[in-house]
């Protein structure tokens, strides 16, 4: 039914700043349609891995392949090409402070397409109204927003091109419980709806337990499994057991069983 | 733009009220969907049968397409619509609200009379803050001198080795070329009398009572002011200002005072070494051009030079590197809001300083000729 051809491919990837390593040997493959969680401890590199994919972050060694393309070492049109097949939403939203909420959802339909400006405005006003921003949102500037709509807003942008693919960087990171549930059940919809991959990083448990799909767990400088939570459970790793056993990790589990007793994942029947 | 993948074009065809849509409805169509939909529907009216069945892709932009003919022509329908077109489109007739993009249109008379009340209320208000500022700035000095921890003396002498010692490069040159300058120049005009031996004049008086300093002064305002504003505003933006006061560490104490200290001790230094260095400049012009001995030049310079004017050089140095220094932090206290305003409030900083100086010179200049020094 899917094709089974990974849409994320990552293969010996290692990662260096000076003496440090980050990453070594680190492979991960991501399917097309799924939401694949991210989560290892403080410093152990998600936001490096993260930044590896995307090509901001030029590995000291290894290969990684987006959609099939190498993603380093491509001429400017190849990178426009490939970039715009994904959308990313970065830890503190990045949002262009100069412009207002509907100037920065316009800036990649500006980028890569010239649509008349009433066209413009209509696509910016039903991603604005998909992210679940108030309609008085749009002509704001980001130092207006709190917390919760600047996430929401670089959402917004993050989707304006219809990505394929769509990584988020801690979305829920602070954020109140109830907003962080709404962005849960938000990315759900829309990968439902669009059919986006998406690769999530994340500290928070209960994202993990309402959405995602796979877990892929960074440990020791690689990903040290990627599978479901209940199958990563039964993972014989400290840091595993303590971080899905520990007292958060079962109210999460808990929490979980209670809301959605049928947590059958669409990357389950593929 | 980057060429779009082969694809079938998105076709359009219309029979009676049945309108058939075939290929892929994206976002790298839109340019042609938004051309050719009122081209097809063109004398058409009424409810339309949209058949979606030839469609092979849709995203939310192709949705909104269909969201809006169906929303436009009421009583319309969709045929043949795969399951996830279906949810796509209504997901986007869900996301359908009338969103405001762009601030209320107000017009022109009133806008312009708006900004320019704006920029008489921002100046009243930046004089008004700015004198509170200098004040702050004096008290924090007072309580540090006479209570509490005391002047910080390890932030003064980083900051003196930023303002300082680091600019010694930069303000050498500049002056070592202005001195050249100043006694070719004089040079060519004095020639014409026979009277080149007062280049030495020229270039000994000049320089320490005035282009020494007020050019030293330009070019740390030019480093100095812009760091400062920059630096401080960052530290806004990041929210470390607050965190100082929170923890109950006073912002002027910690940042301010110790560049205003700062600039009071290296001004006087730099435009000591600036004159200098402008001296040789004329000097080494002098010999290799106009054929004046070092020893004649030297012996010259201390007959024609007064004191009085290396003291009045003097004295207006720390006045110049504490206002450098006061305006350049209170900028930087003024940043807020976003990146832009970092960079408005750094070229504030530059352009104030350097025109204060130069107002303040021209009042020294006045003030010490009346007094008698000449």
């Amino acid at each position: 039914m899917r094709n089974r051809e990974p849409i994320i491919r990552v293969q010996g990837l290692k990662n260096q700043f000076g003496a440090q390593v980050v990453h070594q040997g680190l492979d991960l493959d991501v399917m097309p349609g799924e939401i694949l969680g991210v989560v290892g401890g403080s410093g152990s590199g998600k936001s490096v891995l993260l930044r590896s994919i995307i090509g901001l972050q030029q590995p000291a060694e290894g290969h990684v392949e987006v959609l099939g393309r190498a993603v380093t070492g491509n001429d400017a049109t190849e990178d426009a090409d490939l970039t715009r097949q994904w959308g990313v939403l970065f830890q503190g939203g990045a949002l262009f402070s100069g412009m207002t909420v509907a100037e920065n959802v316009q800036v990649p339909l500006r980028e890569y397409f010239s649509l008349s400006d009433a066209l413009m405005g209509e696509i910016a006003s039903y991603k604005v109204a998909m992210v679940g921003l108030p309609p008085e949102a749009g002509p704001k500037y980001p130092s207006e927003l709190s917390g919760g709509m600047k996430k929401r807003a670089a959402l917004a942008r993050a989707l304006a091109l219809d990505p394929q693919l769509l990584f988020l960087d801690e979305p829920t990171a602070g954020l109140d419980p109830i907003a962080a549930q709404g962005f849960d059940a938000l990315i759900r919809t829309l990968k439902e709806t669009m059919g986006l991959t998406v690769f999530l990083i994340t500290h928070d448990l209960d994202t993990l337990y309402a959405i995602c799909d796979r877990v892929a767990v960074i440990a020791d400088r690689k990903i040290i499994a990627v599978d479901r939570i209940e199958a990563l459970k039964q993972l014989d790793h400290p840091w595993v057991q303590e971080y899905f056993s520990g007292p958060r990790g079962r109210a999460a589990a808990t929490a979980q069983g209670a809301r959605r007793p049928e947590s059958a994942s669409s990357y389950e029947e593929a | 733009m980057p060429a779009a993948p082969a694809a079938p074009p998105v076709t359009l065809t219309l029979e009676g009220d049945r309108l058939g849509l075939a290929g892929r409805l994206t976002i790298c169509r839109a340019t042609t969907l938004e051309a050719d939909l009122p081209l097809a529907l063109a004398g058409s009216e009424g409810p339309l049968t949209i058949d979606l069945s030839r469609v092979e892709g849709m995203d939310t932009v192709g949705a909104w397409f269909v969201h809006r003919l169906l929303r436009d022509r009421p009583g319309s329908r969709l045929e043949g619509a795969s399951a996830d077109a279906e949810r796509l489109i209504a997901e986007v007739a869900h996301a359908d609200r009338p969103v405001r993009l762009r601030p209320d249109h107000v017009p022109f008379l009133e806008r312009e009379l708006g900004k320019l009340g704006a920029y008489v209320f921002e100046f009243f208000h930046t004089l008004s803050t700015s004198l509170a500022f200098i004040g702050l700035t004096l008290v924090a000095g007072w309580r540090a001198l006479t209570q509490g921890r005391g002047v910080r003396w390890g932030a003064v002498t980083v900051q003196m080795e930023q303002t300082g010692v680091n600019a010694l490069g930069i303000i050498g040159l500049m002056s070592f070329l202005i001195g050249i300058v100043l006694a070719q120049q004089g040079a060519v005009q004095l020639q014409q009398f026979g009277a080149e031996i007062f280049v030495i004049n020229l270039v000994g008086r000049a320089t320490f009572r005035e282009l020494g300093i007020l050019l030293t002064a330009i070019m740390v305002a030019g480093r100095s002011a812009s760091a400062f504003a920059a630096q401080i505003g960052a530290m806004k933006l990041a929210e470390e200002v607050d965190a100082m006061r929170t923890i109950g560490i006073d912002p002027m104490e910690v940042l301010v005072l110790p560049r205003v200290i700062a600039m009071i001790l290296m001004m006087p230094l730099l435009a000591f070494y600036a004159s200098i260095l402008s001296i040789v400049g004329g000097g080494l012009f002098a010999w290799l051009s106009l054929e004046i001995p070092p020893a004649t030049f030297v012996q010259r310079l201390r007959e024609v030079v007064p004191l009085t004017d290396f003291w009045i050089g003097m004295s207006k140095a720390p006045v110049f590197g504490a206002l450098i220094a006061v305006i350049g932090c209170f900028q930087g206290f003024q940043v807020s809001g976003n990146a832009e305003s970092v960079g408005q409030r750094t070229t504030l900083a530059v352009v104030q300083a350097i025109f204060v100086v130069i107002v303040l010179d021209a009042f020294f200049a006045v003030f010490y000729t009346a007094i008698g020094f000449k």
